[in-house]
């Protein structure tokens, strides 16, 4: 029998700034599922809010990064409210999202676009917000 | 009743929510309460940086908090999403040394700031220091046989262990408040569902389904208006059309106010 290593080590750099950003404890994460059953935004996700903690915990990072979940992601900490192992999934979201968005020319939203994104009536509070969620 | 508290505005209710103040501000008046806006406050990011490592971004907030502290007085918040912002890194000044260390450091105040100040929600000054039977005395016009559905989107509920605005599953602030008001609050699932916020800038798609899963709600349970707290819920929800397919109106919780005391 050989041991197998959950995270290779050439991800585990990444997962630990995870980790580290979010300030959350992924390993008490149990699959309960409560945090994808009352998640309003889960309709389109690809990878459901506890499948995400569960391929953090097996180091599986890049599916997690190429899925659109992290985006469809709105910060309601609806999850982080209900979770029974008072874990912040709205906090590790946040974590994942930031260690792609933090990497030069990543931002996801760009000063050039926001003409074309805003209306007439859109709230300088969206606008705030989007600048500091999605550019760096 | 003469209460005096620091108010903090906001870049949204100064430019596309002005209604959001103006009404509570009159409304402020006519319950003998004084709201003096902060001289130099400045936008609060809007969202609350939920890193660990994000520090800059929590200035702003530090900065009115402690100023209002330096007064001896309550800072008082209209917008949900400065709300939210302002208690959380106030959360974070109290029980954080990390972050309450790098701040002061930064700041430089005459005095370490620590989380002193209170911070508290329009509703919450409404509901915890003038009262909602105080209030109820003072409506000139009672909004009878009127069917309200509050809603309160996320941020000032949740995380309940930091906001203690009131029970995050099913809180009853916003509807004492359509109470003293005499109209009629509809409890409805749906009220604090969130509306997609921010979303609204990248993924309309997506604030689509999420507002209106909020208008079948409220429909179904005989909603007639919908108020809020917060500006972009209150963009998610008219910009999405279900509310005039609905017959439902949105507007601000102040003007409601303003409307049963007698100034809009």
């Amino acid at each position: 029998m050989t041991r197998v290593k959950v995270i290779p080590e050439n991800k585990k750099n990444i997962i630990d700034k995870i980790i580290e950003m979010s300030g959350e404890n992924i390993r008490d994460c149990m699959q309960c599922g409560k945090c994808s059953a009352g998640c309003p935004a889960s309709d389109g996700m690809d990878l459901l809010p506890h499948q995400v903690i569960r391929l953090l915990q097996l180091g599986q990072i890049d599916r997690i990064v190429e899925s659109k979940s992290i985006w469809n992601c709105a910060s309601c900490f609806t999850c982080a409210q209900r979770c029974p192992r008072n874990i912040d999934i709205a906090n590790i979201m946040e974590a994942i999202r930031l260690t792609i968005i933090r990497c030069v020319g990543n931002s996801r939203l760009k000063a050039d676009d926001v003409p074309s994104k805003v209306d007439c009536k859109m709230p300088q509070q969206a606008i705030v917000s989007g600048f500091r969620k999605y550019n760096k | 009743m003469n209460m005096k508290y620091s108010y903090y505005p906001g870049c949204t209710l100064k430019t596309k929510a002005q209604d959001l103040e103006k009404f509570a501000l009159d409304s402020a008046k006519t319950l003998g309460v004084a709201l003096q806006e902060q001289k130099e406050w400045q936008c609060c990011g809007a969202v609350y940086p939920l890193a660990t490592d994000e520090i800059a971004t929590k200035l702003s907030s530090v900065r009115s908090l402690a100023e209002a502290y330096q007064k001896g007085e309550k800072l008082v918040t209209l917008c949900a999403a400065c709300h939210h912002v302002i208690k959380r890194v106030n959360e974070d000044m109290k029980h954080k040394e990390d972050i309450r260390k790098k701040v002061n450091n930064y700041l430089q105040l005459p005095n370490d700031y620590e989380g002193e100040c209170e911070v508290i929600h329009y509703l919450e000054m409404l509901r915890d220091e003038i009262g909602f039977e105080s209030l109820a005395q003072k409506v000139k016009k009672p909004l009878k046989n009127r069917k309200i559905g509050a809603y309160y989107g996320c941020l000032l509920l949740r995380p309940s262990k930091v906001m203690k605005f009131d029970d995050p599953e099913n809180p009853s602030i916003i509807e004492d408040f359509i109470k003293a008001l005499g109209a009629t609050p509809i409890i409805y699932p749906y009220r604090t569902e969130c509306c997609g916020g921010y979303l609204a800038i990248d993924q309309k798609d997506v604030v689509e389904k999420m507002t209106q899963n909020i208008f079948e709600s409220a429909s179904k349970y005989g909603v007639e208006e919908i108020v809020t707290a917060c500006p972009l819920c209150k963009y998610n929800l008219e910009i999405s059309g279900f509310g005039d397919e609905n017959n439902i109106s949105i507007s601000y919780f102040t003007e409601l106010l303003a409307e049963a005391l007698g100034v809009k």
